[in-house]
């Protein structure tokens, strides 16, 4: 799983079915230290993340498994929102 | 997921029988902003997706889980036409 911070929002009338009723949120990848760290991936969210929050979200099939039993072909979805974060001997209130 | 245009399509009469009757489109990435991406991809599309549109790809074995992909050799599909995207400004 990676951090992230919620960036964005994606709309989409026209869509798969199973991509019914979620949102889609761009989410760039930072680091610990909550800097920016590669290009940003739309995300569905099971969490009910806003703009500005940092996340975690994990890739891949195993991301659809947050939405199970129903079937979300989705490949990146934000699984947490950070209250907390503790690294390199900094600590950040999210 | 990431987003790409819509930039072609692809024809081809031999490929794999499971593939028979899916349309095949060739996309761009593009970012956040609208900026076209380096590299094109080939997608199935599953939402009826024509040239130039705006559209939400899902690559990895996710593919298949898009409509009418199960057990099918995918892995880059066409999952929803963008209407609208909203990135804030980097603080």
């Amino acid at each position: 799983m990676q951090l992230g911070r919620v960036i964005g929002r994606v709309w989409a009338t026209v869509k798969d079915q199973g991509l019914e009723g979620q949102r889609l949120l761009f989410v760039e990848p930072v680091t610990p230290d909550l800097r920016s760290a590669g290009k940003p991936i739309i995300c569905a969210d099971c969490t009910g993340a806003g703009a500005g929050e940092i996340v975690y979200w994990c890739r891949g099939r195993e991301s659809s498994f947050a939405f199970l039993p129903a079937e979300v072909p989705t490949d990146a979805t934000i699984v947490a929102i950070l209250d907390e974060l503790h690294a390199g001997g900094e600590s950040h209130r999210c | 997921m990431i987003l790409a245009r819509v930039v072609g399509t692809v024809v081809a009469t031999r490929k794999d029988p499971r593939l028979e009757g899916k349309k095949l489109l060739v996309v761009k990435p593009v970012s956040p902003e609208g900026k076209e991406e380096s590299g094109y991809l080939v997608a199935v599309d599953t939402v009826g997706a024509g040239a130039k549109e705006l559209v939400i790809l899902v690559s990895g074995s996710s593919a298949r889980m898009a409509e009418g992909c199960k057990d099918k050799p995918v892995d880059t599909a066409i999952v929803g036409i963008v209407d609208n995207v909203h990135v804030s400004p980097p603080k």
